[in-house]
């Protein structure tokens, strides 16, 4: 026993040594690894003050209705352009010019859910002229020019309803593909809800874009089964000229989805040929039906939105156009709709199975020729899905939701349910690298990634709860999105940052191309909005009835009528103020006391209206609400506002007694 | 107690130099001679600040200000056609500011060119923010018109020289 102490004793001493040093030793080794290590990723995401990011990142604002511009690796945000909600920052929607932007053939809308941006296209390559995102609630397609950063554009999607598996460009931007995700009576009609089944339609809608004006004009409609047409991607490469879409409820639910719409083992993934179609319809093959759909453009000449209500719409049934239209058995609702860079592989995400479906395009040309069909569904053939399938990856994580490609044959997979983001090797199927994200994946994005060349570099996967992973601001916080560098085997997480509203997806580039063409003014010169005053000379107070028609001027630091008179209660007030400024980034503010809409925020060279319908007698202030220069606060007016009956004279008057 | 005395002292002197200032800027409208008594300090300096003609007035044909343009030869002959584009080009571009004949947020350019060499107000055109930080000239303009900016209206050469052609013609 006492031997036993003797020797023990040294050991326990000889341990605690051993431990002691060792675990300093580690210490030491773990203190310096995350030392380098953290400081290297910090390397990797700064952007020194003054630099520019190498990528734009443009994220949509789900719920906000609007589009949000971010800079990778920084995670910085830029600007967020109003696109299908009104937005009192800027005017957007609430200024004359701009209201019509927002009009459909439901009237005025002020609020729209905006799901998935997608940037134009040559030859399959993004070429950052345009970005095109969709509203899901009230179907519309908007077109955002890259130059001014402005939404220029948005039509109207008649016959559809819950616009999702919108808004995909093909590969030399011939369409912007927008595809119902509720299928609804066409055209809407009374009728009992429970006959859903065999009687609604779900259409597929391609939106011709003019190559050089990027003008967008609806080219047909496919009328389809009354599946659920939840996402699509175009072909590319050697597929260019297919789409394909992911559907769910084949079974045509029309109540309790979550438990009905599961029932099938397999749902489709729909191949379209497009240009067969097209084709079809360039020798008038389809039909118009009458429709009611607007279509808003704006003028960047005259400042000015223009709504026009379009009456009809061509239509086209699927089986009216044989080899036009098949569909590829895919397991259990398949959301994600994903082809490959090289056009070969659809990816089909189904969110209730276990595996990745992964068809070959090769092999459904191959079944198509030799006819290998496994019945059909509304004369709408089906393919047998061993026929088509390329490939699965066994198991990579619960609940697969979107895919996206780097430059390297790599694909990378959204896992909501399990909350990762999972790297497969794309034609051997094996699964090389996973990480976690912070929480609930929805969407990822590549920069390039949905084009012939991805550029790589970074993922960033846009989550759906945030939980702990900033500072809480009580119960609604904004949505987390993860960066990823994806230049190595294994992905490494580098950032966190917050985005705003909901975002679906976002479309990704290189910087430089949209960089170098950004617009800094528009040339007063150019101005032909009719109620511009493109000088001081051009400045009046017109009254036409109760209209009163202001033309102000504004530049550093004064605003030209600064005094007016002859306002009468019950007057409408249009104050069309010009910004005769013609330097980057010199925006001048207008807002009047007791302004029932928002201010307006006026670019160097714009003319923007604001409408004020006076209710009380008084002198009213007007001011420049962006700060302009040393002399801002001088930046002011005054609008004299007289009795209903009374008979002051229209005067108007700007340094009248200056020196 | 010392300390108590010293600060009355200190307060008593500052309030005398404070009296002394305000003292002397009364006088000095009636008594130039005032200038060189103990005081000199504070009233040379209130000289110099209030003596000199205001930058507008000054006249100064050397200095070709900063920016672009660094010499100009104007011929005899004034360009009529160039003139009637440059006074377009004023009306449209610079009228919210300058009037021709008066003062208004920025100074009048009638005469200019017998102030300024044709180089200075072409770069004052075609290259303001730079000009108000060191050019001296516009550096003293920008303080007498109260901090307001000239503003760039990114006018071509070949605009500003116009606009020089029609200032020619105000005399």
């Amino acid at each position: 026993m006492n031997t036993m102490k003797h020797i023990l004793k040294p050991i326990a001493s000889l341990v605690i040594v051993l431990v002691t040093f060792t675990s300093c030793n580690n210490t030491k080794k773990s203190g310096s690894n995350s030392g380098a290590l953290s400081s290297n990723v910090a390397e990797k995401v700064f952007v020194a003050p003054g630099e520019h990011d190498e990528f734009y990142a443009f994220i949509s604002g789900g719920y906000s209705g609007n589009l949000t511009v971010y800079g990778l690796p920084s995670g910085r945000m830029f600007k967020e352009i109003p696109v299908f909600s009104q937005f009192p920052t800027s005017g957007y929607g609430y200024s004359e010019e701009t209201k019509p932007m927002l009009n459909t053939s439901h009237g005025f809308i002020p609020w729209g859910d905006s799901h998935h941006p997608d940037i134009s296209q040559t030859n399959g390559e993004i070429d950052g002229r345009f970005i095109f995102i969709n509203e899901n609630n009230t179907p519309r397609i908007a077109k955002i020019d890259l130059q001014s950063f402005e939404t220029t554009e948005i039509i109207e999607v008649p016959n559809s309803a819950g616009n999702h598996s919108s808004s995909f460009v093909t590969e030399n931007t011939e369409y912007v593909v927008a595809g119902t995700r509720f299928s609804v009576p066409i055209p809407q009609r009374d009728m009992p809800i429970k006959d859903y089944k065999g009687n609604f339609q779900g259409a597929l809608s391609f939106i011709s874009v003019a190559p050089e004006t990027g003008d967008m004009d609806i080219k047909f409609q496919v009328l389809m089964p009354g599946f659920n047409y939840d996402l699509s991607h175009p072909g590319r490469g050697k597929s260019h000229g297919w789409f394909f879409f992911t559907t769910y409820n084949t079974e045509e639910a029309n109540t309790l989805l979550e438990v009905n719409a599961s029932q099938n083992d397999k749902d489709f993934i729909a191949a379209v040929n497009w240009k067969k179609i097209e084709e079809y319809v360039n020798n008038g093959g389809g039909k118009m039906m009458p429709a009611e759909y607007a279509h808003n453009v704006y003028d960047e000449h005259t400042h000015t939105a223009t709504s026009t209500i379009k009456k009809e719409v061509r239509v086209v049934n699927p089986t009216d156009v044989p080899g036009a239209v098949f569909f590829l058995p895919t397991p259990k609702s398949p959301h994600g709709c994903d082809v490959d860079p090289t056009g070969e592989y659809i990816v089909g995400n189904g969110k209730l199975s276990a595996n990745l479906t992964v068809h070959s395009f090769t092999k459904m040309l191959d079944a198509i020729e030799n006819e290998k069909f496994d019945g059909e569904a509304y004369g709408i053939p089906i393919l047998n899905f061993e026929d088509v399938l390329a490939g699965t990856v066994e198991q990579p994580g619960l609940g697969p939701l979107h895919t996206e490609f780097d430059d390297q044959g790599n694909a990378y997979t959204t896992f909501f349910i399990s909350s990762e983001v999972v790297k497969w090797k794309v034609g051997t199927w094996e699964v090389i690298d996973r990480k976690p994200t912070y929480y609930s994946v929805g969407h990822l994005t590549i920069p390039g990634g949905n084009s012939r060349k991805p550029q790589g570099k970074y993922m960033f996967a846009m989550n759906k709860i945030t939980k702990d992973r900033y500072l809480p601001t009580g119960p609604e916080m904004e949505h987390s999105a993860q960066l990823y560098d994806i230049s190595g085997d294994k992905m490494e997480l580098l950032l966190d940052f917050p985005t705003h509203g909901e975002p679906h997806y976002a479309a990704a580039m290189r910087a430089d191309l949209i960089k170098e063409r950004s617009r800094k003014i528009y040339n007063l010169d150019e101005n032909n909005h009719p109620y511009a005053a493109k000088s001081d000379a051009e400045t009046k107070v017109v009254r036409d009835g109760n209209e009163v028609h202001i033309y102000m001027t504004t530049i550093r630091s004064h605003f030209s009528p600064d005094n007016i008179e002859g306002i009468k209660v019950g007057d409408k007030v249009f104050f069309h103020v010009t910004n005769l400024e013609q330097d980057f980034d010199v925006p001048h503010g207008f807002a009047v006391l007791g302004q029932n809409t928002s201010e307006l925020l006026i670019m160097p060279g714009q003319t923007k209206t604001s409408v004020w319908e006076p209710t009380k007698v008084g002198v009213w202030p007007f001011y420049c609400t962006d700060f302009c220069s040393a002399l801002h606060q001088e930046m002011q007016g005054y609008i004299r506002v007289s009795p209903k009956n009374a008979d002051t004279p229209i005067k108007w008057s700007m340094g009248e007694d200056i020196e | 107690m010392k300390t108590k005395t010293s600060i009355i002292a200190i307060l008593f002197a500052v309030l005398i130099i404070g009296c002394g200032g305000k003292e002397e800027k009364k006088k000095e409208t009636f008594s130039y001679q005032k200038k060189s008594t103990n005081t000199e300090q504070v009233t040379t300096k209130k000289d110099n600040a209030e003596k000199p003609l205001p930058a507008s007035q000054r006249v100064d044909l050397d200095n070709k200000g900063v920016g672009p343009i660094t010499s100009i030869n104007l011929p005899a002959d004034i360009d009529q056609s160039m003139v009637a584009h440059g006074q377009e080009v004023y009306k449209k571009m610079c009228t919210a500011c300058h009037r021709a004949e008066k003062k208004f947020i920025g100074p009048a350019p009638t005469g200019i060119l017998e102030r300024r060499s044709p180089e200075w107000i072409m770069n004052m055109i075609l290259n303001p923010e730079e000009m108000v930080k060191k050019d001296p000239l516009a550096k003293d303009l920008l303080i007498e018109f109260n901090g307001s900016p000239m503003a760039n209206q990114n006018l071509t050469e070949e605009e500003a020289r116009a606009v020089l052609e029609y200032f020619r013609t105000l005399k």
